[in-house]
């Protein structure tokens, strides 16, 4: 391990936690806008986060430990995927312990995590929230898997720094599989960071909720947490996205200098990336629950005819 | 008319209301001979006599008009016969009479308390004269019907939600997502309005009966105030009925543009939200401006209504009227053609026409089930009759079919707005002076945004006091229908199958 390696990975990190919370600004910044509506602020995410750790945890009297660890636990998976992904440098020293696979396994923990504590407390919101996240869950994560699958195919590597390296710094090439890979990352993106059309952020229907009915029982530096997990998870899947789809000027090894020139990239692509998300979520509705499946079962499909494009096709 | 062969006495003309006094068995050929020949339950009510015992009192829509039966209970006797088998709203109703008043319906298969959550005693009748103040008692559980099977569990939501709305309790018995039943437990905004009536002088019930529900102050206010002019024989100047309809229209507007943007949001199209409310926040400021009042409390007094419209302000709702009706034709197309809204609308809570007509469905969402009546149209009063009314109906039955509806009823709304604006007759919109006091009864029947409100007045021997009023709110019909409507949906769909109906709490639990 370098130093300048174990700098490049801590800033990555702290970079994660920092940008997260104003991407989630950013895109509601957008929506609001785009629903005709004044904006809350571009810090809105960050005073909530300083309201909440300034507040009390209140824990129901039937809570287990399971209850109060899981905030920690799923704040530290979703910082630990943020870890791995390259952002802005493909020198990640934590990115040869973890590749692709381990990626997923890690938003899955966190989700099992998050569906135990919601079911812990057993209150009908909790179980019923842990449910459809399963429902999610259960679907999304092999739609995933096939996506990273398909760029592990171009790349020969399932690790996410050798994956953009190569793509990124090879020869220019048009890879059809990608496309289609691409668009069943969109889907999948939406509905693990349970958005419009899967999910809606904003609601306060009870009985609607999947990801908000986990959250219904905690407060305090708990919430707080599994808020600022929630945007490090979307930060996360943008920073994938990016690195699978448009890793042009992510710094290669040992290049401080390249590093510094990928952080204005990497804001203007994620600024693009935040208004199509807040574009997305204004124009569509929310489906029944019951068309999530089909829904996540065409991203998985695209994934796989993505694969089968490059059988076809060859390298 | 059923039971042609009862003395019936004229109560009103517009909307034309009778009165007849029966005993059991004809209690029981009317209600039945209403049923056959299509009449509607509208509500029923009882009164202590005092010294002859109680009175229960049955109010039924037909074609004729509005059948008001009296039956009168002497002391000793307390039931009556059972109405819930012709008429499925009417077994709440009988509940909630018999915790106000203690006289029950015979053989009623359902005897649950209703509004009485235990916190007053069972054997303790408030609207009973001279019960005074009730014990207080602790809360009791309500026995909620269970519903048992493999994988069957129950979701317990409110009184409290998590949005800004009115208490109640929903009981769900689901499996996986899949609802088997409903059942709601309403009661928890019970004020003891219909006791209060009787502090209340004649002349000042308005007030009390537009804060019954407040989305409603112009309609409950026009049926109080049409219930005490019918007591006192008074004409009310063509220009303040004009300007009632107005008052009407305007709050049905609000209403209307209020949860079609609701219904937006409340399938994840926030967009539908923000754009609707504008619009209705634009129509409520204008309601300030001209009237004194966002809501149009208070704006409507017996007699006529409190003040007069300038005509400046006259020419600005007019202009309102063109502004909001294009708007509300761009946001129609909008919804009508968003591929993911209709999916959510469409089939989703479906009442079927059969089954609304069982139920006794009414109002907006009746209309939706192919119950077609609506006063405006059924038994115009000025100024409904010379502009008439087209009336909005649909034979959908589901949420679509809601939404059409008030879409269509907005446009019609706009529509004769325009008309009583333009031709508003001239003259005074109070009378010089109000009658003496005087005894006797009286009804109010307008047509609210949400369907029918009835008020149905009965003043002391010395017309001072109020002796008995019940005010109806077309939700007692209602809430029922929505338990029915919401079978075999999925669980994460009834907040917008709730919205689409939009009943009120308050003013079914007074």
């Amino acid at each position: 391990m370098n130093p300048f390696g174990l700098l490049a990975q801590s800033f990555a990190v702290l970079l994660a936690l920092t940008l997260a919370p104003l991407l989630k600004g950013w895109i509601d910044m957008w929506r609001a806008w785009l629903g005709n509506r004044s904006a809350p602020g571009l810090l809105q995410p960050y005073r909530v986060l300083h309201k909440l750790f300034h507040k009390e945890s209140v824990l129901a009297d039937t809570a287990s430990p399971l209850f109060r660890l899981a905030p920690y636990a799923v704040f530290g998976c979703v910082l630990l995927a943020c870890a791995i992904v390259p952002t802005l440098s493909t020198d990640l020293p934590f990115a040869p312990a973890a590749d692709a696979i381990a990626l997923v396994g890690l938003l899955a923990l966190a989700r099992v995590f998050m569906a135990l504590a919601a079911m812990d407390i057993g209150t009908a919101f909790g179980s019923l929230g842990a449910r459809r996240e399963m429902l999610v869950g259960f679907l999304a994560e092999p739609a995933l898997l096939i996506v990273l699958f398909n760029a592990s195919l171009i790349t020969g590597s399932t690790s996410l720094a050798s994956i953009v390296e190569t793509l990124a710094h090879q020869q220019f090439a048009i890879h059809p599989s990608l496309a289609f890979a691409g668009i069943a990352f969109a889907l999948v993106s939406l509905a693990e960071n349970a958005r419009i059309p899967v999910d809606n952020p904003a609601t306060h229907l009870e009985l609607t909720m999947i990801h908000e009915a986990l959250l219904l029982e905690y407060s305090g530096r708990h919430l707080a947490l599994m808020e600022w997990a929630a945007s490090l998870k979307l930060f996360a899947y943008a920073g994938i996205g990016l690195a699978l789809f448009f890793p042009w000027g992510i710094a290669q090894a040992q290049s401080p200098a390249a590093m510094l020139a990928a952080l204005p990239l990497l804001g203007l692509k994620l600024a693009i990336g935040g208004l199509a998300l807040a574009l997305v979520e204004t124009l569509s509705a929310k489906m029944r629950l019951f068309r999530v499946p089909e829904f996540l079962a065409t991203a998985f499909l695209l994934a796989v005819l993505g694969l089968l494009v490059h059988s076809l096709l060859g390298d | 008319m059923p039971l042609a062969n009862l003395s019936w006495r004229p109560l009103a003309e517009l909307p034309p209301m009778w009165h007849g006094n029966v005993d059991a068995d004809a209690w029981l050929v009317a209600a039945r001979s209403t049923r056959a020949s299509g009449g509607r339950l509208v509500t029923l009510w009882g009164s202590d006599r005092g010294a002859a015992g109680c009175a229960m009192t049955a109010a039924y829509a037909t074609q004729d008009g509005l059948l008001w039966l009296d039956l009168a209970l002497p002391p000793g006797q307390a039931t009556y016969p059972d109405l819930a088998p012709l008429f499925p709203a009417a077994g709440r109703m009988q509940r909630a009479q018999h915790e106000l008043l203690g006289i029950a319906a015979a053989g009623a298969v359902d005897t649950r308390p209703w509004l009485n959550h235990g916190t007053w005693p069972a054997d303790w009748f408030p609207l009973r004269e001279g019960s005074g103040l009730p014990p207080p008692g602790p809360a009791a559980d309500y026995p909620f019907v269970p519903v048992t099977g493999d994988g069957v569990h129950e979701i317990a939501v409110g009184p409290v939600h998590a949005g800004i709305i009115e208490p109640g309790h929903f009981r769900f018995s689901v499996v996986g997502e899949k609802l088997l039943r409903l059942e709601a437990r309403l009661g928890y905004a019970h004020k003891g309005i219909d006791a209060l009536f009787a502090r209340t002088a004649p002349e000042a019930g308005h007030r009390l009966a537009g804060r019954i529900s407040g989305d409603s102050t112009v309609a409950y206010a026009w049926a109080y105030c049409m219930a005490l002019e019918n007591v006192w024989h008074v004409a009310v100047p063509p220009r303040a009925q004009w300007l009632r309809a107005v008052l009407l229209e305007r709050e049905r507007v609000a209403n209307h543009l209020g949860d079609l943007g609701a219904l937006g949001n409340d399938a994840g199209f926030a967009f539908g939200l923000t754009r609707f409310a504008r619009l209705r926040e634009d129509w409520l400021r204008l309601n300030g401006t001209a009237f004194g009042h966002r809501l149009l409390m208070d704006c409507i007094v017996p007699g006529g209504v409190a003040t007069d419209l300038a005509p400046d302000a006259a020419a600005r709702l007019l202009a309102q009227c063109d502004a909001a009706e294009a708007e509300v034709l761009r946001l129609k197309t909008i919804y009508e053609e968003h591929a993911g809204l209709q999916d959510r609308f469409l089939t989703t809570g479906r009442v079927t026409p059969p089954l609304a007509a069982r139920l006794g469905l009414t109002g907006l969402a009746g209309r939706a089930s192919g119950q077609a009546f609506d006063l405006r149209a059924d038994h115009p009063l000025p100024p409904y009759d010379s502009l008439g009314t087209n009336m909005a109906t649909h034979r959908g039955g589901d949420v679509a079919a809601r939404v059409t509806v008030r879409f269509e009823e907005v446009l019609e709304s706009l529509r004769l707005l325009r008309a009583m604006l333009g031709g508003l007759p001239a003259g005074a919109v109070r009378p010089a002076a109000l009658p003496p006091a005087r005894a006797g009864l009286g009804g109010g029947w307008v047509e609210g945004w949400r369907g029918e409100v009835f008020v149905a007045l009965e003043l002391a021997a010395d017309g001072q006091r109020v002796h008995r009023c019940h005010c109806h709110d077309p939700s007692w019909h209602n809430w029922l229908a929505l338990e029915h409507a919401v079978m075999g949906n999925i669980v994460p769909d009834f907040p917008l199958i709730n919205k689409s109906f939009n009943l009120s709490y308050s003013g079914h639990d007074r």
